[in-house]
């Protein structure tokens, strides 16, 4: 739960995207106005369509908006060039992704190493696979381990370089509802014990009474934010 | 090791038998390059200084017969910085053991002593004492032929009088580096051989005391050769001077200098098909490859590596198969081109062999290789280092698939579900399917080009032999002889069939162009020798005017009706005018041709013959060479088809293993193109195709599906390959057309089958590899994938 004092990590005004495809042009996001602050865990709700991933993609510094100002810790995303986001990226934001997108010729050791090679003060990666339980699944290949296995290196490989806001797309899409809550257990910690600011994009609202605040979208706007008088254990929550 | 080159390392080995593949097409780029470049390097190496050392001269003079005082005057043309003047006389040889006939030269040396030009470098042995008028030196080709050593024998009818000679040393001499006999098509050692004897005794011999009939000079650094040559001919005119040669028009030098062209044309040939169809797999592969690992670029690019750590390492993962061409290629290319120089050695007899790799030969083979690597995949790299992260992580769009051309004419109920999807495939990417023929059809062009050399050779003895030249035994008198020496060859036992020929040095000259070669003259009703047109056919020849050979009449450029000037550089000396009147068409030398008796007209000397073609009663020919050999008056005799024979024999190891490589390249070529293709497609379409399996397909029937496609194109890519071996092969000839010899451009039907059947026999070595991974197809799981 956000303090009074909590500042905002990521102010975000006016934001506008559309796609041009051709002769049409789709608004996929218009006039979002949202701050994230300092250590809290957001859960973005909407079904498919609404906009989320779009959003998320513009804060990851995946994608440029179209309209609007986006500003994390002092970066200006919205006027950032291809250097720079890159540099946004590699710095300050850790994503998860539905599909893990782990590199299967890569152990789960080397998929965390790859990020922390390009990392200004990670952690080892075995010390952020501990974080998720992998401890003792250091050198197991991709193809090697479960769904939700794999989805936990993800999320190890996210956090290693201790990023000051963590992403994530659909986390548990993939998995299985007893899968899918170790993985948000593991999402929970991570806020909790680092205090890294986390944003979850998910369709299902089962998972947002674990969050400090909501976000519900559709078509492209936000439609409320509503604040969780208490958070909920992901071992608590009902799909 | 960072993590980002572990995965490079691991792809690259999963990928091993694609990379492999590449590599090797690489390493047959690399090797050609790095085996014609060096094999250049010290074949050139070696030449100049076997030329430096051993003094090889700058002009080279024969005449008549000359006083030795005119050399002094011959020392006062500016320009010239040493004189050597020599007796060289050709000689018929008696050979122990040695039924054959054969043909030697005798060159002087001064008494004693080795020659001030082209000096002789000894293999064996020791030089002519002075006044010992039987030792000679022999050239180690011909004492190699026939296993002769110092302290060996054997005679000569040296003017007529029949000589022992005694071998006491064996030499290479810079003059004969190329030894063959002047109007020869092929080097035949065991039938013609160089001796060099004190010039004393050869001068005695031939009558030659206080004179010369053979010059050959050195120049100043700052002489000009063409200078030196005019003033030489003035001055040797009345000597009966045939014209002095520069340098490069000697015989064993033009030989030397056209085979290091060809090997100039095939370091840039052959490495540039290789290296061009290696670009082409790289490309083909690495924008597969940056396909299916789309969403991988994204997570790179979502973590902060920037485009151009992601375009490095796809870079890395190029640069590591060039390197593994460039392993592979450079060692074998250096075996080879020892190989090579070593063959060069032999081949061309020099003492020894300055074989180097200069760091430059392969420094150009590496940077070539690498501007081949990286251009070829320079789309495929821009591709992953634009790819925006976003983007990437959403899975490639499906494939964009239309109606093709058949179905459009409606034609498509004529084919089935599997072959639409076969040449829908083919259509959807026209360019890979193109340039798929065009990798496999150089493959098949190489080929054509290892075997045509053999059939085009087999062609032109035929021809030449078959139906050209048809005597037994052709010999050539000392001096113009009456033509009763024609009843006289007639009378002897065996002799079936006698004709003369006469031949006449002259220089043909038509508007500023000019000529050396000799005028043969045959009878109008010859049937030993006979010229033919350019279909093979005999013409007759006329009984006024020239005939003159295809190549003669480009360098003269003049056609039937033209007149040429003929000067005469043997007897009478004059100038004449004649029409030329046909055009003969011949593979050797550059030749002109005219009725006996108008040739006796023109030259106005009455009726004389220089020579004379035998044809022989079988079993006859051991007596009558016998004869021969004894006559004084012949001062040669040559038996065609013994020459032929060994000749043929010693090319067919040397064709044989050319073909043997070359084959050996292109079908690696093909099976790279092939094999690459069909893997590719299988990534492309593994789900497809478990789709299939799941619908009850059977296992031969998907593979029809991957294979057809391969089929399909290996079949469109023969034809292509017939079309680019056949340029190839035009290229071939006329680059080494010239005035010593040309080669028919005859493709024989077997070459075509050769190289479609090691097409074929590639693809389906190929096919076989990849279908057998069908078998291991896994249905659930790559339903289970996400696309």
């Amino acid at each position: 739960m956000p303090s009074e004092s909590a500042s905002s990590v990521f102010v975000v005004r006016g934001l506008a995207k559309t796609y041009v495809m051709g002769e049409v042009s789709v608004p996929a996001l218009q006039d979002v106005d949202l701050d994230l602050y300092s250590g809290e865990l957001v859960v973005l709700l909407g079904p498919s369509g609404s906009g989320k991933s779009t959003l998320l993609n513009i804060l990851g510094g995946l994608d440029r908006a179209s309209a609007g100002e986006v500003v994390c810790d002092g970066w200006n995303l919205t006027r950032a060039g291809d250097r720079e986001l890159t540099a946004f990226r590699r710095e300050v934001v850790g994503f998860v992704f539905q599909f893990y997108n782990l590199i299967p010729s890569l152990t789960a050791r080397e998929n965390v190493a790859i990020v922390t090679e390009i990392a200004a003060d990670p952690m080892a990666p075995h010390e952020a696979l501990d974080l998720v339980g992998l401890g003792g699944r250091l050198d197991h290949f991709p193809a090697q381990l479960s769904g939700g296995e794999q989805q936990r290196v993800a999320i190890a490989r996210a956090i290693a370089k201790r990023p000051r806001v963590l992403l994530c797309d659909e986390p548990t899409g993939a998995l299985d509802s007893s899968t899918g809550v170790i993985v948000l257990q593991v999402l929970e910690r991570i806020n909790r014990e680092l205090g890294t600011t986390t944003a979850v994009i998910t369709h299902n609202a089962g998972i947002a009474a674990m969050a400090d605040r909501v976000v519900q979208m559709s078509d492209g706007r936000i439609q409320s934010i509503r604040e969780n008088g208490s958070r909920l254990a992901p071992s608590e929550l009902s799909w | 090791m960072s993590a980002l080159s572990r995965k490079l390392l691991r792809e690259t080995w999963r990928m091993r038998g694609q990379a492999l593949a590449i590599g090797v097409v690489i390493a047959g780029g690399v090797s050609t390059l790095i085996m014609a470049l060096a094999s250049l390097d010290s074949l050139t190496l070696t030449r100049d200084a076997f030329y430096r050392d051993y003094r090889f001269a700058a002009v080279f003079a024969s005449l008549k017969r000359a006083p030795e005082p005119l050399r002094e005057s011959v020392e006062r043309i500016p320009g010239v910085q040493r004189v050597e003047t020599r007796v060289v006389a050709g000689v018929n040889l008696d050979i122990p053991d040695f039924e054959d006939p054969a043909t030697g030269v005798l060159v002087s040396l001064p008494d004693g002593r080795n020659a001030e030009l082209n000096r002789l470098f000894l293999r064996e042995g020791r030089l002519p004492e002075p006044g010992r008028d039987q030792e000679v030196v022999a050239s180690q080709s011909f004492a190699d032929a026939h296993g002769f050593h110092p302290g060996d024998g054997l005679a000569a009818i040296i003017h007529g009088r029949r000589q022992r000679l005694e071998i006491v040393g064996v030499a290479l001499s810079p003059e004969y580096i190329y030894q063959i006999k002047p109007g020869d098509i092929f080097p035949d050692y065991a039938r013609h051989g160089i001796f060099w004897m004190n010039r004393t005794q050869l001068a005695n011999a031939y009558d030659m005391d206080g004179a010369f009939n053979d010059l050959v000079l050195s120049l100043t650094r700052d002489a000009r050769t063409q200078d030196v040559i005019e003033r030489l001919d003035l001055l040797l005119e009345p000597y009966g001077g045939l014209g002095a040669l520069a340098r490069e028009d000697q015989l064993s030098d033009r030989y030397l200098s056209a085979e290091l062209e060809q090997l100039q044309g095939m370091a840039k040939l052959l490495p540039g098909i290789f290296l061009g169809v290696a670009a082409f797999l790289l490309n083909v592969v690495l924008t597969r490859l940056i396909g299916t690992q789309r969403d991988q670029i994204a997570i790179l690019k979502a973590f902060g590596y920037t485009n151009l750590q992601v375009g490095w390492h796809y870079v890395q993962w190029v640069l590591l198969i060039v390197l593994l061409g460039l392993l592979l290629g450079t060692a074998a290319g250096i075996w080879l081109a020892q190989q090579m120089a070593e063959l060069y050695r032999d081949f061309f007899h020099f003492p020894y062999l300055e074989f180097r790799i200069a760091s430059r030969v392969v420094g150009i083979a590496v940077l070539v290789t690498l501007a081949a690597g990286l251009l070829g995949t320079l789309t495929a790299l821009w591709r992953a280092v634009r790819l925006p992260p976003a983007e990437a992580m959403r899975p490639e769009p499906p494939a964009l698939y239309r109606p093709i051309l058949i179905e459009r004419l409606g034609l498509e109920r004529f084919f089935s579900q599997p072959v639409r999807m076969i040449l829908r495939n083919l259509e959807r990417q026209p360019l890979r399917a193109g340039l798929s023929i065009l990798g496999i059809a150089m493959g098949c062009g190489i080929l054509m080009v290892g075997r045509f050399q053999e059939g085009a050779l087999d062609y032109l003895i035929q021809v030449q032999y078959g139906l050209a030249q048809r005597d037994d035994l052709s010999l050539t008198f000392v001096e113009p002889t009456s033509r009763r020496a024609v009843q006289e060859l007639a009378a002897l036992p065996g002799v079936d069939w006698v004709e003369p020929t006469r031949s006449i040095a002259v220089r043909l000259r038509h508007a500023h162009a000019s000529y050396r070669t000799a005028i043969q003259g045959l009878p109008p009703d010859g049937r030993l020798r006979r010229v033919l047109d350019d279909r093979l056919r005999v013409l007759e020849i006329p009984p006024e005017g020239l005939l003159i050979s295809e190549y003669l009449a480009e360098i003269l450029r003049v056609r039937p009706g033209d007149r040429l000037e003929v000067d005469f550089l043997e007897g009478c000396r004059d100038r004449r005018e004649i029409a030329v009147v046909g055009v003969v068409s011949e593979w050797t030398g550059v030749s002109a041709y005219m009725d006996l008796e108008a040739l006796d007209r023109l030259a106005g000397e009455g009726e004389a013959i220089s020579g004379a073609l035998i044809d022989l009663a079988p079993g006859a020919r051991e007596a009558v060479v016998a004869r021969l050999k004894e006559a004084p008056r012949v001062a040669g005799v040559t038996d065609r088809l013994r020459a032929i024979q060994s000749f043929t024999d010693s090319m067919v190891e040397i064709v044989l293993s050319f073909a043997f490589v070359a084959s050996l390249l292109a079908g690696s070529i093909a099976f790279g193109v092939v094999y690459n293709n069909a893997r590719i497609a299988l990534t492309e379409r593994a789900r497809d195709l478990a789709t299939l399996r799941v619908l009850g397909f059977g296992l031969g029937e998907i593979a029809f599906i991957l294979l057809g496609e391969i089929l399909v194109l290996t079949l469109l890519a023969i034809p292509v390959g017939f079309a680019i071996g056949t340029l190839l092969i035009v290229a071939i000839v006329e680059g080494v057309s010239s005035d010593l010899y040309r080669f028919p451009l005859v493709i024989e039907p077997s070459v075509y089958a050769f190289s479609a059947l090691v097409i074929l026999v590639s693809t389906a070595l190929s096919g076989v590899m990849v279908a057998r991974r069908l078998t291991r197809l896994d249905l659930v799981a790559v339903l289970k994938t996400r696309e």
